[in-house]
């Protein structure tokens, strides 16, 4: 099969959607079949890959960090542009208005800056671009 | 004629706006196109058989093609067999097969 492109724009925070961990599930699919993936963030989705989450224990229920087993969604994000396969790309841009206004630039490795032009890019040289708004 | 992919995440419970959605998919089949509209997250509530919400069948018997995510099926412990017989069962790496077809439009709700 051809490997072609598919663009995401996100735009919910972490910890706020279910539609962050689905379009993760469809980035990763995309991925394991051979094609380049765009990722926009924008708005709230620039925190998806900031350096700083950390997982934690809950002292309500008494756990510990072993036990939570809490997931980051920067881990799950940088496991994604780990994955690529010799010349296949991940391109992840956040939208540097955004992450001005949140104070949100301490990012994980592979995650850059851009701007709204940016997404146009992307979307123009893409097989497919799937814009999933917040509610 | 084209294809579309309409993804819907949510139950029509909850966000009024879905009927509209689901109106899109039915117009676009009535106007001849090929649409996929695969359910997602709280979008599968609906696809379970017996559901008041009756639009998932008039979907599939205008010809849209219903989906349902397997993966949100089972977060929500909805069993296949209890679906509305027209709904299929399938996953995300079908969906990227579906949307990275040519000229292939998505729509995310």
């Amino acid at each position: 099969m051809a490997r072609k492109t598919l663009s995401v724009l996100l735009m919910d925070p972490p910890y706020e959607s279910n539609n962050t961990p689905t379009a993760l599930r469809v980035i990763d699919a995309a991925l394991r079949k051979g094609h380049n993936v765009n990722v926009f963030a924008y708005e709230g989705a620039v925190a998806l890959t900031l350096k700083g989450q950390a997982p934690h224990p809950n002292p309500v229920k008494g756990t510990t960090v072993e036990q939570q087993q809490h997931p980051t969604p920067k881990d799950w994000i940088a496991a994604l542009m780990k994955s690529v396969q010799g010349d296949q790309k991940i391109d992840w841009i956040n939208c540097g208005l955004c992450v001005d206004e949140r104070g949100a630039g301490d990012w994980i490795e592979g995650a850059r800056r851009g701007s709204p032009a940016d997404f146009a890019k992307m979307a123009d040289a893409s097989n497919q671009t799937l814009v999933i708004a917040t509610r | 004629m084209a294809n579309y992919v309409l993804v819907e995440s949510r139950d029509p419970f909850e966000y009024q706006d879905a009927q509209a959605f689901y109106d899109l998919a039915r117009d676009l089949t009535k106007a001849g196109n090929k649409v996929t509209f695969y359910l997602v997250q709280n979008g599968v509530i609906p696809a379970r058989r017996g559901c008041r919400f009756e639009r998932v069948a008039e979907l599939a018997q205008a010809g849209v093609s219903v989906i349902a995510d397997d993966f949100s099926l089972r977060e929500r412990a909805i069993p296949t067999g209890k679906l509305h017989d027209k709904v299929t069962v399938s996953n995300v790496d079908a969906l990227v097969d579906l949307l990275m077809q040519d000229g292939t439009k998505a729509i995310w709700h």
